[in-house]
């Protein structure tokens, strides 16, 4: 027997996974975002409201569930592309679940890919899924001390969304308070306060989402591709 | 089911490093976990006895866990200290604001192997 030292991850594996994935995604030009929050903050009411507002780009979803269908069913009822991802009891979705799902819903005739990890402000963060950009929901009855109780996700989140903005006069949602909490462990973080319900706030957050898009499809197509400065 | 998902990944992880140096059989893995991981180290260790007599590498494979201690930095008064011990509100000056600085980690410290290049015989 002799020893070997090893000092890797665990998931070491899951990140050479997720690479395989990204660079999959940037071949194709579809953006995958991975959009994680705890059970209930609104990921699928945002995603219906952003599917009904970003009208000129196709956008598709995979729900990630322990075993229900009837987030995608929501999805599909709004016309979108989706596919339901049952874990199997796991809690969070890795790179290797996510390839086999994106295999399943084809990239074809896709702009935006959504990823609804499963609710849960845990281990989700520990799982690089191979998504491009990686969002967060927050909402305001969850209470403003989550950046405290759960750094990781906020962390490694580009984007963190503060939502059911309508209800703040009922709770002592702090948004100031929150939004220093956030900026102290991501700095980078994107923060953007809306309310699904009411559509107050969404705008800024298309403006972002479709920037990132066109960032996603920049870096893809750095090189000639466009026709602009090759012209003769 | 947190727990089987971190053992799929270490197997494959396993896998990997058995194929690049060549191993035929793991005596032993050696982790190192951190206090606040939130990994049930007991729920762990019948996950991996149940996976490791389906997986021929790792038949003979005993799990060795060491804990890493957890600690916190405050924002405040800008000191560290041990988490498990203090939680959430700094010792020193009381403050709320503090942040998680390590403790959450789940690292393959080492294997114990045969197969492949045996460099001491
Ligand atoms: N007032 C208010 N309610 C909201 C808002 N967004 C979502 N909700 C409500 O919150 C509840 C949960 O919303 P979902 O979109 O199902 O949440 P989810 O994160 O997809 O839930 P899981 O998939 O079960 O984790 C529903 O009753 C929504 O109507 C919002 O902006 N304002
Ligand atoms: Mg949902
Ligand atoms: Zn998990
Ligand atoms: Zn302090």
């Amino acid at each position: 027997m002799r020893i070997i030292e090893l000092g890797a991850s665990v998931t070491a594996s899951n990140d050479a996974d997720a690479r395989a994935l990204r660079m999959r995604m940037r071949e194709s030009g579809v953006l995958l975002i991975n959009l994680m929050s705890a059970a209930g903050s609104g990921k699928t009411t945002l995603l219906s409201r952003l599917i009904r507002d970003l009208k000129e780009l196709r956008v598709g979803v995979m729900e990630a569930d322990i075993a229900s269908s009837v987030d995608a069913e929501r999805i599909e009822a709004l016309g979108a592309r989706a596919v339901q991802v049952h874990t199997g009891g796991m809690c969070h979705m890795d790179a290797g679940m996510t390839a086999a799902a994106v295999e399943a819903l084809g990239t074809e005739r896709l702009d935006l890919l959504f990823l609804e990890n499963v609710g849960n402000l845990i281990c989700p963060a520990e799982y690089d899924t191979g998504a491009g950009k990686s969002i967060m929901l927050l909402s305001v009855p969850e209470g403003d001390d989550k950046p405290l109780k759960y750094p990781l996700m906020f962390r490694e989140s580009d984007a963190v969304i503060i939502t059911k903005t309508d209800t703040a006069g009922y709770f002592d949602f702090d948004q100031e308070r929150c939004r220093e909490r956030i900026r102290r462990l991501n700095p980078r973080a994107e923060i953007f306060p809306v309310s699904a319900k009411t559509g107050e706030g969404m705008e800024a957050l298309e403006r972002w989402l479709r920037e990132a898009l066109r960032e996603w499809r920049g870096a893809e197509a750095a090189r000639p591709a466009k026709g602009e400065d090759a012209d003769a | 089911m947190h727990e089987m998902g971190i053992v799929l990944h270490l197997a494959k992880t396993l896998d990997e490093t058995a194929a690049q140096e060549k191993l035929t059989r793991i005596g032993s893995v050696t982790l190192s976990v951190g206090e606040v991981s939130g990994i049930m180290t007991d729920l762990f260790e019948d996950c991996w006895n149940y996976f490791r007599g389906r997986h021929p590498l790792l038949k003979d494979a005993v799990l060795k866990i060491e804990t890493a201690p957890a600690v916190t930095f405050c924002g405040s008064c800008e000191r560290t200290y041990p988490t498990v011990q203090y939680g959430r509100e700094c010792p020193y000056c009381h403050s709320g604001e503090t942040w998680l600085l390590t403790g959450n980690e789940c690292i393959i410290k080492e294997i114990e192997a045969e197969g492949g290049e045996e460099q001491e015989e």
